[in-house]
């Protein structure tokens, strides 16, 4: 592949999700207009804010949790797997394992690592139910998963909360005990402040980036190097080109779940490990959907789901000024969120097919450029 | 044995299974426990109430499928029905509330039209984006934020209370007025009487006719109406080659495109008329996430129906009993009691399992039957949650014991592309 | 012949038709006369197909006019056609298995009640009058799905006469028939054609084409290079002005074949998901450098007999030897690492990643190993390399192995398939209509190939519906009947005429 070919595909790749950012930006300025407010005030003061470093930092601590969990829902699409369940899974690992955090004391290195081995037990274990079922039964992933959702939410986790809030006692929101220090991931603060000002208003940038950051790179190294990660993609291209390549169909789909699964474990950790110290009844919910969207915007690559996230948690960080401000209603970012996401995937699809077309146009190029007695064939 | 019992109609089998279901309830009823809410007037109307959301979500997600698109963004398009239908109830009438609501849910089949259908979008995903664009939190709390936070009463998560629509009592049978005259309620009476089984579907049938909602009756004719169009209609044919075969289709000339648009904004627009249902019969109040995953349900009980409108509705009266009797049973006895009806019901399953040789699903049957037994048979009183999340495991059971023998349109969840074969 | 006084039923001028990079179409010109049975010939890849789908209004033609019946037409639908009485019968069934025969019939054309509700009393009479004209035995209301080809065929035929089509187009309609089969197909189109029909019908067996048309068009490279008359050509002449030069034909040099087994199998009994034997007790032995055809029906159990030796199929029992080893409990990796090469019959089904570059298809069903592999790690080196290997030898044209296994032509696609199972040194390979659907260029290089490995010692399953193909490249040929092995006859002489009436079963 020459240089020329080269930017041409990343030109293309880039293209669409940059129009489908421009056109929710343009479609959520007309909103904005029509309910009375400025849209360059907001945007103005949402970018202005957005640059300061503190919101850098809540911009980064947000992008987390939203980035592995695109990297959960990111692992079921490379097998066309769709794991709608990652926020079932992700809440029950988060509770399990702030439960069995605030339980024990340990030393510290070894409380974070139960704490974590916990939740990406707990993560692959929800999302195994679905694995097997599909597997064993033939229970459509997509079915199950949304199953299991309304399970999690809608009656275990009350129910779990409720029932250990009743030993602790506390007056506040109903939760898993306090995990003690030994069990927190440290702030990055000093890191960045040898290159930074001192960051203020007490926002601690949560050292679980690096876990993303390992786990994302895990992830690349895991589908684009090796025979495992060749399977998998194999598997979600084409399951019956895939079987007859000697690739056993039931066991990636259990595998595929368990691993996203186990990645779902991960996102409630930023919460756990270092910003509420437990699971309670406010816990952050919608992650899961946050993350499919993540990795739909990044076509699950690494990199752009990285980008994803730390756009929406851009959008999430930054429009808190405009509740003070009162220049525009902050809703407007989930509109926005929204909008790049459907207009994404629609851009995509457009891209995908003048790709295709051009792509035949060059092979039967190709085939005319060579003197030959057949002719060009594939034209049905 | 099968053959036989496949051959009869299908309101015919789904009469026999409730007939049978109803007095496996009365049985648990009598000899189990000490709770008559399992079959009492007010859990069938709790039931009746509870099951139309589903059933009209269920059926929205029928029109879709039939027409070959996946529509998991019932539960968004329903979130819209909610918003819509405050709105215009609030602003115009009840129902005026309700054609706000068919009219927002169309609007989000709309979207999900034209990114599945015009530019080939995964249905799936184009479904997640809408139930995100549109779920807690989206673009509707924007909307109550500039709209229902003006009003009085209302605020950035819910709208001011608005007005049910009229009710309808069946005379004769249920004692419901002609004029102002009150004629006799012969099941009320058939109720009282405290007859095993007669009195118990005396009971759970008064409760079905007896101050219904005009709404809820509007729901419950829109499942004949759905088979009709969809079964004796010119276009129902045609929506449905587009989910069976898309290009046999339009190799006779049947525009797909047109019936695709057709079906999954019919879909959007029942979904909407659940939504606006919740708001305007169960809770008489917009308020943010009181959908509460309603339209996934109604997913499950299009599937639980196999992708018939008959089915559907058996599904959604399911899936809604136990919301039925959770809703009057404060001490968690009748919940307790389902308990029993779940394992008798499962050893049933395995029994026939036993004798159609599966092994593997009369294991599966057993152990929940035991599971269930135990339960019910350790602790006195079921925890409030259990009935949250029984459509749930209902639906995961059913899958379980029968995805082999449900049947989706052929090409439901493809992408068509016109000229291509 | 015809009379021509009456204007022409189909006149074309000049239609081309262009794709990104092809030109199916280029300059057709055709004129159908009223109540003839008009044939038009051409290999794959001709641009027939194409051609049809423009008469039938499935896709509009780039340049060009079109009249029927003497005016001009512009079709922008089927729906256009069926209006000026053109039908069409598909190659690939356009029936939807889940609907009855009778909705299927009426679709697009129902008879019509108040609030648009359909008459399905009406619609049954209709039928009913088309049913005693025509001979189809089936009720309107059984589901589509249990009926068998032949029928199928006959309903698609009914849908066709419903809607009053006086052309009737049909696109290979003996691709899926046996030559008994065919026999009573040309018999029904000889009786519509009494009634005064125009019927314009695609094939490119030539005997068939002229035992029954009135005239004959050949198209070549997207072109009408002739139109004939079929009393003063013979099968030769058509051959030679279909592909510009003497038709390739596949013969096997012969060569000795080993006595050393390379693939035996022994009662193999194959079930279905309903637990119905699909095929039962086969035995047969593949010898080291030996091709052995299997001819039979499509449906007849050979893709399950495939499926067994792959490895795929749901219930096998009986034994599976490859060399000295019984391979029948082993999964799909573990065989194709054993020495299992695998030709699918639907290259886009079982042989493609087709959004996958080429060098990621050539690693499929290899990706354990050397060159592709260095112990869990994909060798992507390594494969690159041996991928622009395979390009070379096997004559693969692409711009370049980062190409989409999609851009390619079929015969292009299929030329890397045989490149990657054949420099996989294989010990037996499975090929299964290995030249379906690819020009003619590609499948005489693809013939090459397999009677060079031939040469080298390898051991080969042909499965092919081409009875040419099968006669011209196997050392010997069972026919399969019912999931059962009926025959096994000598390619040198039998005709396939014979063995038609083995895989019928009327031989029997």
């Amino acid at each position: 592949m020459n240089l020329a070919t080269l930017g041409r595909r990343v030109g293309l790749a880039l293209a669409a999700p940059a129009m489908a950012t421009a056109f929710a930006f343009s479609l959520a300025a007309l909103v904005l207009i029509v309910s009375g407010s400025d849209p360059l005030v907001a945007f103005g003061e949402m970018l202005e804010n957005g640059t300061r470093l503190e919101t850098m930092v809540d911009t980064l601590n947000r992008a987390t949790p939203l980035f592995l969990s695109g990297i959960a829902a990111a692992i079921g699409f490379r097998m066309n797997l769709f794991n709608i369940g990652v926020e079932g899974q992700y809440l029950m690992a988060a509770f399990f394992a702030a439960a069995a955090g605030g339980a024990v004391d340990l030393p510290p290195v070894l409380h974070v690592g139960l704490i974590l081995v916990v939740a990406v037990t707990v993560g692959a274990t929800y999302s195994g139910i679905a694995g097997v079922l599909k597997v064993t039964r033939g229970v459509n992933e997509v079915i199950s998963t949304i199953m299991l959702n309304g399970i999690a939410v809608a009656g275990l986790l009350p129910f779990l909360v409720r029932a250990l809030a009743d030993d602790s006692g506390s007056a506040n929101v109903p939760g898993t005990t306090e995990i003690s220090e030994s069990g927190r991931m440290p702030s990055l603060n000093g890191v960045v402040e040898i290159f930074t000002r001192e960051i203020g208003k007490g926002r601690e940038l949560s050292s679980v980036l690096l876990i993303a950051a390992a786990v994302g790179v895990l992830y690349h190294v895991f589908i684009s190097r090796t025979r495992f990660g060749f399977d998998l993609r194999a598997s979600g291209i084409n399951p019956f080109a895939a079987r007859v390549g000697g690739v056993p169909p039931q066991r990636m789909v259990l595998i595929a779940m368990l691993l996203s699964g186990a990645a779902a474990g991960l996102v409630g950790m930023f919460e756990v490990l270092s910003d509420k110290f437990k699971y309670d009844q406010s816990f952050v919910q919608g992650l899961g959907f946050g993350g499919i969207a993540v990795a739909l915007l990044g076509r699950n690559h690494p990199i752009g789901i990285a980008i994803g996230a730390v756009l929406f948690g851009f959008l999430d960080a930054s429009s808190g000024v405009l509740q003070v401000s009162g220049s525009a209603s902050r809703e407007i970012v989930v509109i926005i969120q929204g909008v790049i996401l459907l207009a994404a995937v629609v851009a995509y699809e457009v891209v995908s097919r003048f790709r295709e077309r051009e792509e035949a146009r060059m092979a039967a190029l190709a085939l005319q450029a060579t003197p030959t007695t057949s002719n060009a064939g594939g034209a049905a | 044995m099968m053959e036989r019992w496949n051959a009869w109609p299908s309101w015919a089998r789904w009469m026999s299974i409730t007939a049978v279901g109803v007095f496996i309830l009365a049985t648990v009823q009598l000899v189990g426990s000490d709770t008559e809410q399992l079959t009492s007037v007010t859990t069938a109307q709790a039931m009746l109430r509870w099951c139309v959301p589903i059933l009209l979500a269920g059926l929205g997600g029928l029109f879709a499928e039939r027409a070959g698109v996946v529509n998991i963004g019932l539960e968004g398009m329903m979130i819209l029905g909610t918003w819509f239908g405050a709105y215009g109830a609030f602003n115009f009438g009840p129902w005026w509330g309700i054609a706000f609501g068919l009219f927002g849910g169309a609007l989000g089949g709309l979207i999900h039209a034209i990114a599945t259908v015009s530019f080939g979008v995964d249905h799936i995903v184009s479904g997640v984006a809408i139930n995100i664009l549109f779920g807690p939190g989206g673009a509707t709390r924007y909307l109550s934020d500039q709209i229902f936070s003006t009003y009085e009463g209302g605020a950035i998560t819910q709208s001011p209370r608005v007005d049910r629509v009229g009710s309808f009592t069946m005379p004769f049978l249920a004692g419901g007025n002609i004029g102002s005259w009150e004629s006799p309620d012969l099941l009320g009476w058939l109720d009282d009487q405290g007859w095993f089984y007669i009195s118990d579907i005396a009971g759970l049938t008064k409760g079905l006719m007896a101050q219904i909602s005009l709404f809820t009756l509007l729901a419950l004719a829109l499942v004949p109406i759905s088979g009709w169009v969809l079964w004796r209609t010119r276009f129902g044919l045609r929506l449905r080659i587009a989910g069976e075969d898309p290009v046999a289709g339009e190799t006779l000339g049947v525009n797909i495109y047109r019936h695709k648009y057709a079906g999954v904004i019919i879909s959007g627009a029942l979904a909407g008329l659940a939504g606006a249902f919740i708001v305007i019969e169960l809770t008489g109040i917009y308020r943010e996430g009181q959908t509460n995953g309603r339209g996934f349900i109604g997913l499950a009980a299009l599937i639980f129906g196999n992708y018939r409108p008959g089915g559907i509705l058996a599904g959604s009266l399911l899936f809604a009993y136990p919301d039925g009797i959770s809703l009057r049973d404060l001490d968690g006895s009748a919940t307790h009691a389902l308990l029993a009806v779940i394992a008798v019901v499962l050893t049933g399953v395995f029994i026939f399992s036993l004798v159609r040789q599966k092994r593997t699903d009369a294991a599966i049957a057993l152990a929940f039957a035991l599971g269930a037994a135990i339960w019910y048979g350790v602790t006195d009183e079921a925890p409030t949650w259990l009935p949250n999340i029984m459509p749930f495991v209902f639906v995961l059971l059913v899958l379980v014991f029968n995805s082999q023998r449900l049947r989706m349109p052929k090409a439901s969840g493809m992408v068509y592309r016109k000229g291509e074969t | 012949m015809a009379p021509t006084d009456s204007p022409p039923a189909i006149e074309l001028r000049g239609i081309t038709k262009r794709f990104p990079g092809v030109v199916a179409n280029d300059d057709v010109n055709l004129t159908v006369a009223e109540g003839e049975i008009h044939a038009i010939v051409g290999e794959n890849g001709a641009g027939k197909s194409t051609l049809m789908k423009i008469l039938y209004g499935m896709q509009p033609p780039d340049e060009g006019e079109m009249l029927v019946k003497g005016e001009p037409v512009r079709f922008s639908s089927p729906g256009d056609a069926i209006a000026r009485g053109i039908g069409m019968v598909h190659q690939h069934f356009m029936l939807a298995d889940n609907l009855t025969v009778l909705e299927n019939i009426i679709l697009g054309d129902e008879p019509r009640r108040r609030f648009g509700r359909i008459d399905f009393r009406a619609a049954r009479t209709q039928l009913e009058v088309l049913n005693s004209a025509y001979g189809l035995d089936v009720d309107p209301n059984d589901l589509v799905e249990t009926l068998e080809v032949g029928e199928r065929q006959r309903v698609e035929i009914i849908k066709v006469l419903y809607r009053g089509a006086r052309i009737l187009i049909l696109d290979e309609p003996t691709a899926v028939l046996v030559p008994q089969e065919v026999e009573e197909l040309f018999r029904n189109m000889r009786e519509l054609k009494e009634d005064g029909a125009t019927i314009l019908f695609i094939d490119h067996k030539l005997e068939e084409v002229l035992a029954i048309a009135d005239t004959i068009t050949v198209l070549r490279q997207g072109k009408t290079v002739a139109t004939v008359d079929p009393n003063t050509v013979s099968a030769g002449d058509l051959a030679e002005l279909m592909v510009g030069s003497e038709l390739p034909s596949p013969e096997t040099a012969s060569t000795e074949v080993s006595t050393t087994p390379a693939l035996r199998l022994e009662g193999v009994t194959v079930l279905d998901l309903d637990e119905r034997p699909v095929v039962e007790d086969v035995s047969l032995t593949v010898h080291e450098g030996e091709i052995v055809g299997i001819a039979g029906v499509e449906g007849n159990g050979q893709g399950e007999l495939v499926d067994a030796i792959v490895g795929v199929a749901e219930t096998v029992t009986g034994t599976i030897e490859l060399g000295n080893e019984d391979i029948g409990t082993w999964p799909v990796r573990r065989r194709r690492d054993g020495g299992i090469g695998y030709v699918p019959q639907d290259r886009h089904r079982e042989g493609l990643l087709l959004t996958a570059p080429l060098w990621e298809n050539a690693a499929l069903g290899h990706q354990t190993k050397a060159p592709y592999a260095r112990g869990p790690w994909i060798d992507r080196k390594g494969a690159r390399n041996h991928t622009e290997t395979i390009v070379d030898d096997f004559d693969v044209r692409t711009p370049s192995i980062d190409t989409c296994a999609l851009a390619l032509s079929g015969g292009n696609q299929q030329k890397l398939i045989i490149g990657r199972e054949l420099t996989a040194s294989p010990k037996v390979l499975i090929a299964a209509h290995p030249t379906r659907g690819i020009d003619v260029g590609a499948q005489a290089a693809v013939w090459d190939d397999i009677r060079r490995a031939r040469g080298d010692g390898l051991a080969t399953v042909l499965i092919s519906a081409d009875l040419d193909e099968l006669i011209g490249l196997s050392d010997r040929i069972v026919v399969m009947f019912r999931g059962r092995i009926v025959a096994e006859v000598d390619p040198a002489d039998v005709t396939p005429r014979d063995l038609g009436a083995y895989m019928t079963g009327a031989a029997l």
